[in-house]
């Protein structure tokens, strides 16, 4: 694609920040918002550790009408994308608002709000359910209220693919902005189905961690590999044409979005090799980008240790043994489902800005046959250019982007 | 390139029985059997009599895929055959992508889970020991692209696009544009939703959305009349096989004929609601028609989001106004929802199909129920009875809750075979 992308404007929902700033300094300083999973008794569930959002009240964020009919997870967005809008100071009116749209993605719903109202339903009968339920749980949900609180008339949607949808859904805006169909796009994603039915579901998975110590619950690429833990939140980036929104700001963007790729996996009990690295090389060549062009890898770091064997086969592939640093900051917050790659993607373009990378934490032992170069325990300062963010979803979803410093 | 299609929808078994129902102008809504309704509002919908077996289906996969998948799955299976790209042809995996339209996911599953769990609904606190093996997969919609990957050996892009109701044309919009791009030669893409079960028969009660003419189920959907109440909610899939023209040209396939404009456009207006005016969707169908480069007088029917409440046929009948002038008036405009009903996100893709059929058979579909037409609705909206017409373009519309506004422009391929 010829027309330069970049990143304006970032809005943050994670378990270590409800800021760019908070989250940012949580993850330089190794520090994790994994614990036990508070609101309701969970001691009937196998697992009970989750990465969640604390001291988020919706009443400070948003306007009262907005209460009824949003659960907890467009509330988040909701907030994310003011926060995101403003710090890319982007007047939509001004801007055009056939010109500015919205495209998510999100891999669960709303489903607090799902269940109480099914819950209504079936122990009061049909006449007691909301009128909002028709559409406060669906998984469209974040882009129309986004797109209806911000007037954003262009074109958008929403892109779904398990946990790797995050990064289509950047991947998308790129698209649309490229191809000259919007001048600026809010994109990303944000996650959150916490609830017992929501967290049950999750469980359902089975390669959640059963185990109880935050710290050693989810530890990619480590040994004592053992499952996930899952997380709230996410991140939505406005993304612009590079020349015009240096017209329009003056400012130095986060970066540029530079590449992109998804690929599937083979269907079961073919002998076909998985798809991660077709998606690695694919989003590469998309930006132009040579292996030893990449200075860090925002690994998808499942902490299942088939998958992990899995990356670091892909990595290996790509950029030779312990060719390239890889940065796991999934540890600190949990895999925040289709929120989990955008927030990687805000990741790679802070650590590009400040030339840093940061550190995955609780992991001790990497498996050493991975022969990959872990950044863990303490931060690695040095300077960086080009970042590549994997994810991966549930069933054999790959996809990939490339984010470069705009120097 | 369309170059292969299958429907499942209310009314018939497959793709021919689908066409011949709704150029009869044959309503297949009817009293809901897959649960009683006696307690909700609207008790009617458009149900398919599935039957897994007949399908193709193995024991094992009827029990892990929700209905929505496995109507994903048969159409799927179904459309690659037509189109001759079944395993075992050279085609390239990695060049073949799979895009699914659906609006409530795994819908049925999740509640049938949800009860047996909560025990109807007794316990907040969902007891896992009741869970399927299969939760997970009902959890994230995304499982439906994933089901229909495997079943056609895709391993290029593959999602599931969720934009409400326009889920099915956007799905097909954007397949185009990766082939366009050249992230695929071949996209399996349309959509699938399943949703006749009892929360979302009772989250439309709640805002009288559809139809309460329980009486009289196959007259429930009445778009454009004067005494419609509501749309009638359906289930129901389409895929597509979507294709490079170069790669359909190379390998000789047979053409329907091609997506040559698409657009998306968010009214940022309301939840569920839409503008009395029309301008959004007036604005999608101008982006399309100027994607296809064709001025509006030449499209020769328009397939109409007709879902059969009344705020939906005035601003879409101002839409149509506003966006082809005074051609408007002229060009056939019908609703095959007042037949099959309306199956959420996967209508759009069973309209983009129904569009591609009456291009190559040269008819237009009729409105069913249309006896005595709404007098703000002023256009040619082909009242109960097919019409025999040689249609070169056509355009389809539709819109959601989340305020989505979708339009894309079919064109008939004039070589014959490709």
């Amino acid at each position: 694609m010829s027309t330069d992308v970049v990143v304006t404007g970032i809005g943050v929902t994670a378990p270590t920040g409800l800021s760019v700033k908070e989250y940012w300094d949580a993850t330089l300083a190794g520090t994790a918002g994994i614990g036990p999973l508070a609101g309701y008794d969970t001691t009937g569930y196998s697992a009970r550790l989750a990465g969640q959002i604390t001291g988020f009240d919706a009443r400070e964020h948003l306007p009262g009408r907005l209460l009824p009919q949003t659960d907890r997870v467009t509330r988040l967005a909701l907030l994310a994308a003011e926060r995101a809008l403003d710090d890319a100071r982007a007047d939509i009116a001004e801007l055009g608002t056939y010109a500015c749209g919205v495209v998510t993605s999100n891999a669960t719903g709303g489903f607090e709000y799902s269940h109480r109202e099914m819950q209504r339903l079936w122990a009061q009968g049909p006449e007691h359910v909301s009128v909002y339920q028709c559409f406060a749980w669906f998984y469209a949900v974040n882009t129309g209220q986004i797109s209806i609180r911000h007037g954003m008339r262009g074109p958008g949607g929403v892109i779904v693919a398990e946990q790797a949808g995050g990064l289509d859904a950047i991947g998308q805006a790129r698209r649309t902005i490229a191809h000259g169909r919007g001048r600026l796009m809010l994109t990303g994603g944000v996650e959150s189905s916490f609830d017992p039915w929501g967290w049950v579901s999750h469980l359902a998975s089975g390669t959640v961690s059963t185990r109880t110590d935050p710290t050693a619950a989810y530890l990619p690429f480590d040994r004592r590999a053992n499952g996930y833990v899952p997380g709230e939140g996410g991140a939505l980036l406005v993304l612009e044409d590079a020349e015009a929104a240096r017209r329009r700001t003056g400012r130095r963007p986060y970066g540029r979005i530079t590449g992109y790729a998804a690929t599937f996996d083979p269907a079961p009990g073919t002998e076909r090799p998985p798809g991660l690295r077709r998606a690695i090389e694919l989003a590469l060549a998309d930006a132009g980008v040579e292996p030893d062009g990449v200075d860090l890898v925002v690994a998808d770091a499942a902490g299942v240790a088939e998958l992990d064997a899995r990356e670091a086969d892909a990595l290996r592939a790509v950029f030779g043994p312990f060719g390239v640093p890889v940065c796991a900051p999934k540890t600190m917050v949990g895999r925040l489902m289709a929120g989990g790659g955008p927030l990687d993607v805000v990741c790679a373009l802070l650590a590009l800005r400040d030339g840093v990378i940061p550190p995955a934490v609780h992991v001790t032992d990497v498996v050493e046959d991975y022969r990959i170069d872990l950044v863990r325990d303490r931060p690695r300062p040095c300077p960086l250019s080009t970042a590549l963010v994997l994810a991966r979803g549930a069933g054999g979803f790959n996809s990939a982007v490339v984010v470069e410093r705009v120097p | 390139m369309i170059t292969g299609l299958s429907v499942l929808a209310p009314g018939s078994t497959d793709t021919e029985g689908f066409w011949k129902m709704i150029t009869a102008g044959r309503s297949a809504i009817r009293r809901i059997t897959a649960f009683d309704p006696a307690a909700f509002r609207s008790q009617v919908a458009g149900e398919i009599d599935l039957d897994p077996p007949a399908l193709g289906f193995t024991r094992r996969e009827t029990r892990r895929l929700d209905r929505a998948g496995l109507l994903a799955v048969a159409c799927a299976r179904r459309a690659v055959r037509e189109a001759g790209i079944a395993s075992g042809t050279d085609l390239d995996p990695g060049r073949l992508g799979v895009s699914v339209g659906n609006a409530v996911g795994s819908a049925t599953s999740i509640e049938n889970e949800y009860v047996v769990l909560s025990d109807e609904g007794r316990q907040w606190l969902v007891d896992q020991t009741y869970r399927s093996p299969h939760l997970f997969d009902y959890f994230v919609p995304a499982s439906l692209a994933r089901e229909t990957a495997w079943a056609v050996g895709a391993e290029g892009p593959v999602g599931v696009v969720s934009a409400g109701c326009t889920s099915g044309i956007d799905a097909l919009g954007h397949a185009c544009r990766l082939i366009r791009e050249g992230s695929a030669d071949v996209m399996v893409a349309g959509a699938t939703d399943a949703p006749v079960t009892p929360i979302a028969v009772a989250c439309f009660d709640a805002i009288k959305a559809t139809s309460r003419r329980n009486d009289d189920p196959e007259g429930a959907p009445r778009p454009f009349d004067r005494t419609r109440d509501g749309f009638a909610l359906a289930e129901g899939a389409a895929m597509l096989v979507l294709e490079d023209g170069e790669h359909a040209r190379r390998r000789g396939a047979d053409v329907y004929g091609a997506v040559t404009g698409y657009a998306a456009h968010s009214n940022a207006y309301h939840m569920t609601g839409l503008t009395r005016d029309g301008t959004e969707m007036a604005r999608a169908i101008t982006t399309a028609l100027d994607e296809a480069r064709i001025d509006p007088t030449a499209v020769r029917y328009v397939n109409a989001h007709g879902s059969g409440t009344r705020q939906n046929d005035l601003h879409e009948t101002e839409a149509f106004k506003k966006a082809l002038g005074a051609h408007a008036y002229d060009v056939p405009v019908s609703s095959i929802k007042s037949m099959i009903g309306h199956s959420l996100g996967a209508i759009g893709a069973i309209e983009v199909a129904a569009c591609a059929l009456a291009i190559r058979h040269g008819v237009v579909p009729p409105t069913a129920n249309l006896h005595e037409p709404d007098p703000e609705c002023d256009l040619d909206y082909v009242p109960l009875e097919a019409r025999e017409r040689d249609i070169d373009t056509v355009l389809t519309v539709g819109s959601g809750f989340g305020g989505f506004q979708s339009a894309m422009v079919l064109q008939k391929w004039r070589g014959g075979r490709a």
